[in-house]
């Protein structure tokens, strides 16, 4: 199998990949740049742990192939903080207490801050509708929905 | 995944091209990648049309004009939209989930497989997967399938709200191939299953689809969406109902009737929608053309629920559009 070469803006730094042409983007980010925060859940677009952002907006990185993205500019949760200084999505979990296993939670946080910046978030209703891609098998839902609010707010 | 070769395209004739030579289009992928991964779908060689100048959207005079690869999201929240056809924003925001909203393109939605599980499931019988070898469903756990359209060859319905609008709205679509371009229905587009299931669309080998356009903006604003499933939001319908009517004077002059969720295509009730034409529109006129919708309708052993479902999902819908200022 031949493989092709991508290279992807990822976290604002320019990387380059050699891939079989059957790599999602989610295993371009996890075993090629071993950028492990953004999780593989179902592998199937129904859960939402693998959500980054693609040029600003949020997508399931599972359901869609590397090589469609070369020259994209890629943010995963690795790619939120600046330096120690968490994003405030990120503390605001910590605050609401927005998890319990953790392994949905990078995938609701970048889905979160898409979400703030399209301005969805402006009731606990409309969270909900606009959350509704991001799965939580531990049900820390409550969380999610006040950690949103309250970035929300502050943004 | 089976391995395949790839190419990215730049211009329709480039595509039409790979397309004539055998290559299968990719736009947002998000059926076409998850149904590779399950083998379900083997495409040899790839074509990456997402390079193509076909996500605009568009007016022209009341013509709503809708790129193939404009994605859902884009369309859902284009100014044009809400203007001329807020029908179709509702119903896109009712399906799927933002993330897959971000990704998914227009041509690609209507093109969508069927989300029947025995479809997926490989070590069932299938006559979509696998012409010949039964319906799953048929004996199966079938409460979500079709009660209208459906053969002894497969009951799947289709799963596109947007589908539902725009056969409501009498949208068309132009599409290109190898013997140039046509237009013609969306409701067209769509085959019942009969006896050959496997074959879904009326598209011709190579065909690409370019653009929707949605036509009469302004005489269709007492339109609405109304969407019935398990959970609230990133759910399937059971039952799903577009309702576009014309009310002057307190009389009914247009009546449009489409559902999703029942049909294994979707479903214009064209009967209902005779039966409505110069009555005024309350309940006992709306409940009077619900009752045609579901004559022919043919339940399965656990989907017998849809048949009162989709009389008060269209009778309710009738209300909403109605209530309209």
């Amino acid at each position: 199998m031949s493989t092709r070469g991508v290279t992807i803006t990822v976290n604002g730094e320019a990387r380059s990949i050699e891939c079989d042409p059957r790599t999602s983007l989610l295993d371009a980010l996890r075993e090629h740049l071993h950028l492990t925060g953004t999780k593989k859940g179902c592998n199937q677009g129904a859960c939402g742990a693998c959500t980054v952002l693609v040029d600003g907006r949020r997508i399931n990185a599972c359901l869609t192939l590397a090589f469609m993205h070369d020259g994209a500019e890629v943010t995963t949760i690795e790619g939120l903080a600046t330096g120690d200084a968490l994003h405030p999505l990120q503390a605001a979990f910590i605050d609401c207490d927005g998890l319990q296993c953790g392994f949905c939670t990078p995938g609701q946080i970048v889905s979160g801050v898409a979400c703030i910046n399209e301005g969805h978030a402006s009731s606990a209703a409309e969270i909900q509708a606009w959350m509704s891609g991001n799965i939580c098998r531990c049900g820390a839902y409550p969380g999610i929905i006040a950690a949103i609010s309250q970035a929300a707010g502050r943004s | 995944m089976f391995p395949f070769s790839l190419e990215k395209v730049r211009t329709e004739d480039e595509a039409l091209r790979a397309a004539a030579a055998g290559g299968r289009f990719l736009a947002g992928g998000t059926t076409l990648i998850d149904l590779m991964r399950e083998e379900i779908e083997q495409p040899r060689h790839l074509v990456d049309i997402n390079a193509l100048p076909l996500a605009e959207i568009r007016a022209e005079g009341s013509d709503l004009l809708i790129g193939a690869l404009a994605r859902m999201a884009d369309v859902a929240g284009h100014p044009e939209t809400l203007r001329l056809h807020p029908l179709i924003a509702e119903s896109l925001l009712e399906g799927a989930s933002p993330q897959l909203r971000n990704a998914a393109s227009i041509g690609g939605n209507l093109l969508q497989r069927v989300r029947c599980p025995y479809f997926r499931m490989r070590d069932a019988a299938c006559n979509k997967r696998m012409p010949g070898t039964g319906c799953s469903a048929i004996g199966g756990l079938n409460a979500g399938h079709a009660i209208l359209g459906t053969s002894e060859h497969c009951v799947a319905t289709h799963p596109s709200d947007l589908a539902v609008a725009l056969v409501a709205l009498d949208a068309t679509l132009r599409v290109r191939g190898p013997e140039g371009e046509r237009s013609f229905p969306v409701e067209d587009l769509f085959r019942l299953p009969g006896e050959t299931p496997h074959l879904e669309h009326t598209l011709m080998p190579g065909e690409l689809i370019v653009e929707v356009r949605v036509p009469d903006g302004p005489p269709a604003r007492k339109a609405r969406y109304l969407k019935v499933r398990d959970r609230a939001s990133y759910e399937f319908a059971l039952v799903s109902t577009a309702v576009v009517l014309d009310i002057q004077d307190d009389r009914i002059l247009s009546a449009r009737i489409a559902a999703g969720g029942v049909g294994t295509r979707p479903w214009r009730m064209r009967a209902s929608e005779a039966a409505l034409i110069g009555k005024a529109p309350v309940r006992e006129a709306f409940s009077a053309a619900a009752e045609l919708a579901v004559r022919g309708a043919r339940p399965l052993s656990g989907n017998h629920y849809k048949v009162d479902l989709l009389r008060r999902t269209i009778v309710r819908a009738l209300e909403m559009a109605g209530d309209m200022a």
